[in-house]
């Protein structure tokens, strides 16, 4: 296709859309609908997965020694641990370090209350523990809890799967979601341009029989669906963007709940832009195609 | 030229529009194609520029072989072709200018080439003064000639017309032909199918006479020969 071509076929796109303005705002909000749901669960998504290669860098397994080992014992344990393949450190907390640990954790509120246990510290003697593959944690803490002298072993499993799981489920419901919204949204956009085909139908007879290429007589319904498909993405990604960074200011860059750092809006908007505007152009060509097809059978 | 060798079309609805039709149509010659309605006239016509294709047999045009041609290469024998009908077909609301201008755009004409050629072609066919008017501010005779223009101004070897006539009173349809005549003058064959006895038999050509889907006459300076 020529360049300069490629002007008329931008202008005739837009004037099919003023045309039928009505349909191309249906078609317009459809892919907006669609994009929007879309981008919040991509929103979601990334930082679920952020908040899981967060987790992993975080888990740690607490070993509990029992009250009556001594510190000999201890540290033996805590040499033993170290020397167990996949360990990348094992650190022996003993119960004093571990009750000012908790005293500066709980803050000056608590302080009086946990007065009254200071000449009896409840607090058992650990032993954290860092794998160097996050995936490792399990296996090393189940090694750990076989040891004498190790009273409990806290690997953190239990929430961690029950976060995934929680996530897989947003993540398969906004799925099924954009699946189905993605369906209507081409089926309106090929709407759209089938009234424009219609209404068009004469001059698309007289360029065939003048010699026009299927390609050229093709291109201005692709530029209306493509239009359709970059307004229909260009508002939510908007909204979202900003919705995002202003809450993500409001956070201070945090999620409160677990104090996670979220993903930068920066870095969120550009994958965003991809997805989003990519999806939004593959939806208004696959229209244009689809209702330009059957037309052009001669 | 134009070249049909043992052309047989039958219509997917079973309908047998032509049944073996051999012709030859030399560079230069005026050709009415005459029949009854419903006779195979207009698939005759409708098959030279592709609009239909041949069940069986051979059709060359302008060096084209219409029964291989590939649907990407269709454009380019149109292009070769202009193309004539009984109702204009033209855009009602592009003026007469841009009517014949849009052949030209359409096939990638660069913007000098097509006011050049545009004003040439409306010149050719007299309406020069009326290039700013729409359509339905055009007499029938004019918008036929707009169509004319609009056929022409690709400088194509062959012009099919199907009834350019039908839809005109018969002084107006003096007119065009004299047109089409003039045409013709230049060396351009021109195929024509027509209902217009007046015309054929005394605007004298080759006439050929289809009936039951079979070229049943075929002589040069003949007459129409039906009575209607």
């Amino acid at each position: 296709m020529k360049i300069s071509m490629l002007g008329r076929h931008i202008r005739e796109g837009c004037k099919n859309l003023l045309r039928n303005s009505w349909m191309s705002i249906a078609s317009v909000g459809a892919v907006a609908i669609t994009l929007l749901i879309l981008g919040v669960t991509l929103v979601i998504a990334l930082n679920a997965q952020q908040l899981s290669n967060y987790m992993a860098g975080q888990l740690q397994v607490n070993a509990f020694l029992k009250q009556n080992v001594t510190k000999q014992q201890a540290l033996a344990l805590d040499a033993e641990i170290k020397a167990l393949p996949g360990v990348q450190e094992a650190i022996y907390v003993p119960k004093d370090q571990g009750f000012k640990e908790l005293q500066q954790s709980l803050g000056k509120e608590y302080q009086e209350v946990l007065q009254g246990f200071s000449k009896n510290n409840p607090i058992p003697d650990k032993i954290v523990v860092k794998a160097k593959d996050p995936k490792q944690t399990l296996g090393i803490a189940a090694e750990i809890r076989q040891m004498d002298g190790v009273d409990k072993v806290d690997d953190g499993k239990q929430v961690v799967d029950k976060l995934f799981r929680f996530l897989d489920m947003v993540r398969n419901i906004g799925v099924v979601f954009v699946v189905g919204l993605v369906v209507m949204a081409m089926f309106l956009i090929s709407n759209t341009i089938k009234i424009t085909i219609f209404s068009r139908r004469r001059e698309i007879e007289i360029m065939k029989l003048v010699g026009a290429t299927d390609w050229f007589i093709r291109w201005p319904f692709l530029t209306e669906g493509i239009i359709i498909g970059v307004v229909g993405a260009l508002v939510p990604f908007a909204l979202i963007v900003y919705g995002y960074h202003s809450a993500f200011v409001r956070m201070g860059g945090t999620f409160l709940a677990v104090a996670f750092p979220l993903i930068p809006t920066g870095a969120l908007a550009q994958k965003l832009a991809l997805v989003m505007f990519g999806l939004g152009i593959f939806i208004g060509i696959w229209g244009g195609i689809m209702s330009v097809r059957r037309f052009l059978r001669v | 030229m134009i070249e049909m060798q043992d052309v047989w079309k039958q219509y997917p609805n079973g309908a047998r529009a032509l049944n073996g039709v051999s012709v030859h149509i030399t560079k230069g010659e005026f050709v009415y194609v005459v029949g009854p309605s419903g006779a195979g006239k207009s698939t005759f016509i409708k098959l030279m520029y592709r609009e239909e294709r041949p069940t069986k047999g051979h059709i060359f045009v302008n060096g084209f072989n219409i029964d291989r041609l590939k649907d990407r290469k269709v454009p380019l024998l149109r292009r070769s072709i202009g193309v004539v009908f009984q109702d204009f077909k033209l855009l009602p609301r592009l003026t007469a200018y841009e009517n014949v201008a849009f052949a030209l755009e359409v096939i990638g004409t660069s913007k000098r080439q097509i006011k050049r050629r545009v004003a040439d072609a409306l010149n050719w066919v007299g309406l020069s003064d009326k290039a700013d008017m729409l359509p339905s501010q055009l007499s029938g005779g004019e918008q036929q000639r707009v169509a004319v223009a609009r056929a022409l101004v690709n400088n194509p070897a062959v012009i099919i017309a199907d009834e350019p006539t039908g839809n005109l009173d018969p002084e107006t349809s003096w007119d065009v032909m004299k047109l089409f005549q003039r045409i013709n003058d230049r060396g351009t064959t021109i195929v024509m199918a027509t209902h217009n006895k007046d015309i054929v038999n005394t605007m004298r050509k080759r006439v050929i006479a289809i009936e039951g889907g079979q070229i049943v006459r075929d002589e040069q300076k003949g007459m129409y020969g039906y009575e209607d």
